[in-house]
């Protein structure tokens, strides 16, 4: 897997593609990259892996010229080069994949790739080129997308390999991607690797930005850890192990799996029928989905991101209207009219830590005490008519965050300044003492550090064990896998299927998140993948 | 109604339609770019009142158009300054234009001329006079097509030719050039064009100058084309208009066209009916006078469909890390 490419054996005694020596950046009192020293060869794929916060996107960003360093020097090819801006970074050969796609939506493919990089003040012969190009490049790397075809008309898949084109028309020899994998299915996050692996050989060299160690562990040749902005040592690939790597990232022992007992379900909970969405542009979200979650148990729901999984919670939550069944202990409960709101939902025991925690979960310049109250204000104990008892809020704050370990554990503090997993701990403190019979919960560590993680997953346990039922959303198969007590799968708005976590693995749930529902003869996964996209757009026209 | 009655109508659609088209290009323009301009109303008013008071000084409608779109340009630089460089809000920035136009002009124009807040009369060559088209005068007994040309068509200022003209050209900026490319591309997704390595900041000032180029023109064409001086007030909403016209128009060009041909013939109707009667009771003036702003609610509330605005409008472009 880890071969040496040619090319990277040539270059060898050639100066590093990068060097970077004793790059610093501070943003006010927050040091985000500390004396940071690396070298990537020409011809190999070098995986950065750290901690949300470890200083990863920032030392990319001034590689690609979005920040300047405070101090220290970059090196490309051997020689010193100065990145004030993005268009120096583009000239010195460096492309960029961002995290969230730089693509404007409503222009084509080709319009897209062509943007600030074409030849002349006319439009028509910039486009015209470029789709020749486009034609070489797909057939060279399988990199086929329509040029003619939308933005918002394309999956993320194909959005990304547009991505990846805009950075080889500028003629990059040196490709950086940020969290690459995120919004992919296993299937298509293989077949990026695939692509990478094919440009590596062609002499390009990748940088992968992660913190899935699975994917630096298949596709990197070599790999660096950060941590709290500091580089903590660079290894070959192969001379490590996820283990070795995790403890280089949090900088202790860490725990990879969760430790749970077995399930013991009780009464059914919650049971959903037929449940069918329609959003506003028309389009059915969610097209009769039925499940159902028992006391005492976690249902996981796993799925890309953007195939209905939010739309359920929003239905249960209340921020949605829908048509179907819902039955909560066994009473039915308003999905359209008014009662549908999140107020009436928490009446009936559902409580919501929803996907968005920064603009649904929280206002994020209001004080912890206040964003503890939300939802809850007319309980007796926040104050009595109009008038709220503050006091009583800040109070009940404090032992919210006691318990919940939220740090700092300061109630006058603005949501917003506290860290990404403090703040989903702040969320959870509010949800989970309400002691709802039925708690959702949608991505609950996107964006937490490996720490809040692990108490995060413990307390979600501690809620089932005490005879909850939980409807767990997440786009990390992994925590998926390792939470649940029974795994629905949905793909394209409707359940593929239900697993046990013990009885599957993350190959067969891939494939079920791409919509294949059989196990697949000898073929490789992606092109079973592929083969049901393209089987899927012929439906459209 | 018989067919010289509605060339005549037809004749001052076109006329009041000028300022409109232009206003509502260059809130195109911006948009597109995704600066909201509210301030289309204020920079037609002090482009009227330059081009008015410097033509009637000069005694060149020339001069006084230059006037106009450097007082024009001028505001939109405050604006341009105000939204992005400082990233303020484009809405206060664009109210506060409008309400700093309309107090100066009355200001200026009464400190200068004395005459209660308007200019002197204007004649001779400190007005655009009307262009009479080749052929017009031998054309025009021609049945049906010769009138259309010669009374409709002809006999316009010079400024409604270039109103109409500077649709298509608006198009093909749009949608032919790199320029417009990018235009579009940063009203979308600043942060696209930002990591293509092209300058946010420099585009959105571009647009926010040709939406001043454009609206100089459109003022000029007040105080010098369609009236004979500036009078106070006297854009009298038509840079909201253009404004309703613009969302009606979804942002594109030829329908931004057909949507101030619209609201001129609204505006033209309202001239000419100023005593209708419907069934022996007579209609106040007023309500005629008030018919185009009152259809242009209508026509925003109930027939727009949903219109899809440039996405980043609107909001300052900050880099995000």
């Amino acid at each position: 897997m880890t071969q040496t490419a040619p090319a990277a054996e040539a270059a060898a005694d050639a100066p590093p593609a990068i060097e970077l020596r004793g790059i610093s950046k501070s943003f006010g009192p927050v040091q985000a990259n500390k004396d940071i020293s690396l070298n990537i060869r020409r011809g190999t794929i070098h995986g950065i892996i750290g901690e949300n916060g470890a200083g990863k996107s920032t030392l990319m960003s001034i590689l690609y010229g979005f920040y300047k360093a405070d101090r220290g020097e970059i090196l490309i090819g051997g020689k010193p080069v100065d990145i004030p801006d993005s268009q120096a970074a583009i000239r010195a050969g460096i492309g960029m994949v961002f995290q969230h796609f730089k693509l404007v939506e409503n222009f084509s493919v080709l319009e897209n790739v062509v943007l600030g990089a074409e030849q002349g003040g006319l439009l028509r012969p910039s486009l015209a080129r470029a789709r020749t190009l486009l034609t070489q490049l797909a057939a060279e790397y399988e990199l086929n997308v329509d040029p003619d075809a939308k933005i918002e008309n394309l999956g993320v898949g194909m959005q990304q390999r547009v991505e990846i084109l805009k950075a080889l028309y500028r003629q990059a020899d040196i490709l950086i991607l940020d969290e690459p994998t995120g919004v992919l299915t296993p299937a298509e996050a293989d077949h990026l690797f695939r692509i990478l692996r094919g440009l590596r050989d062609e002499g390009k060299t990748i940088i992968l930005i992660t913190h899935k160690l699975r994917e630096i562990m298949e596709v990197t040749d070599t790999v660096s850890v950060m941590r709290r902005g500091e580089m903590t040592g660079t290894v070959k690939t192969s001379e490590t192990s996820p283990q070795d790597l995790a403890e280089r990232m949090v900088g202790r022992e860490v725990l990879l799996r969760v430790d749970k007992a077995p399930a013991t379900p009780g009464e059914t909970v919650l049971d959903v029928k037929n449940l069918r969405v329609v959003d506003d542009k028309g389009v059915e979200r969610l097209r009769g989905v039925s499940l159902n979650v028992r006391a005492g148990e976690i249902l996981g729901i796993a799925g890309v991101a953007g195939n209905g999984q939010s739309e359920i919670l929003d239905v249960l939550g209340g921020t949605c209207t829908a048509t179907g069944t819902v039955l909560m202990n066994g009473e039915e409960i308003d999905l359209s009219g008014k009662h549908s709101d999140g107020r009436s939902r928490r009446r009936r025991g559902i409580a919501h830590v929803p996907e968005d925690r920064q603009r649904l979960g929280l206002i994020m310049d209001f004080h912890a005490w206040e964003n503890t109250g939300f939802g809850y204000h007319d309980d007796p104990a926040y104050g009595s008519g109009i008038l709220m008892d503050n006091a009583a809020l800040r109070e009940d704050t404090a032992g919210k965050m006691e318990r919940f370990d939220v740090r700092p554990p300061n109630p006058a503090l603005a949501a917003k300044n506290f860290s990404g997993g403090n703040q989903q701990k702040i969320v959870l403190a509010r949800e989970i003492e309400r002691n709802p019979d039925l708690l959702l919960v949608g991505q609950p560590t996107r964006g937490v550090d490996i720490g809040a993680i692990e108490f995060i997953h413990q307390r979600i346990v501690e809620l089932r064990d005490a005879g909850k039922a939980i409807i767990l959303v997440s786009v990390e198969l992994e925590e998926i896998l390792a939470l649940s007590d029974r795994i629905a799968v949905i793909f394209d708005g409707r359940i593929m299927g239900e697993r046990l976590p013990e009885e599957t693995n993350e190959r067969e749930l891939g494939l079920l998140m791409a919509g294949i529902d059989h196990a697949p003869d000898d073929r490789p996964d992606w092109q079973v993948v592929e083969e049901q996209l393209k089987s899927k757009r012929g439906e459209v026209n | 109604m018989d067919f010289a009655t509605l060339l005549q109508i037809l004749d001052s659609t076109l006329r009041l339609s000028a300022p409109l088209i232009l206003a509502c290009l260059a809130g195109l323009f911006s948009e597109r770019a995704g600066i909201l301009d509210i301030g289309l109303e204020g920079k037609m008013l002090v482009a009227a009142f330059a081009s008015g008071a410097v033509a009637y000084t000069t005694g060149s409608v020339w001069i006084g158009l230059l006037a106009a779109i450097g007082a024009s340009m001028a505001l939109s630089a405050i604006h341009g300054v105000a939204s992005i460089t400082f990233r303020g809000n484009q809405l206060i920035s664009g109210v506060a234009l409008n309400f700093l136009a309309a107090g100066m002009t009355v200001l200026i124009a009464q400190s200068w001329f004395g005459q209660g807040g308007r200019t002197p009369s204007l004649f001779g060559g400190a007005r655009f006079e009307p262009v009479t088209l080749p052929f017009a005068e031998s054309l025009a007994d021609v049945p049906i097509l010769g009138p259309i040309y010669a009374d409709l068509l002809s006999g316009h200022s010079i400024l409604v030719y270039v109103a109409l003209l500077t649709v298509p050209l608006t198009w093909w900026v749009l949608f032919r050039t790199r320029f417009g490319l990018r235009l579009r591309a940063v009203g979308e997704n600043p942060a696209a064009v930002d990591t293509a390595g092209v300058s946010v900041v420099g585009l959105r000032y571009a647009s926010v100058a040709i939406a001043g180029l454009l609206c100089g023109i459109a003022g000029s064409y007040l105080s010098t084309g369609l009236q004979a001086g500036f009078v106070k007030d006297m854009t009298a909403g038509r840079g909201y208009i253009a404004l309703a016209a613009l969302i009606f128009a979804k942002w594109r060009p030829w329908y931004a066209l057909g949507a101030c041909l619209l609201f001129g013939l609204l505006q033209a109707l309202a001239l000419r009916y100023q005593n209708l009667d419907i069934f022996g009771i007579p209609l106040p003036t007023q309500i005629m006078d008030a018919a185009p702003y009152i259809l242009t609610v209508v026509i925003l509330a109930g027939f727009v469909g949903k219109a899809i605005p440039p996405r980043a409008g609107g909001e300052p472009y900050v880099k995000e890390r």
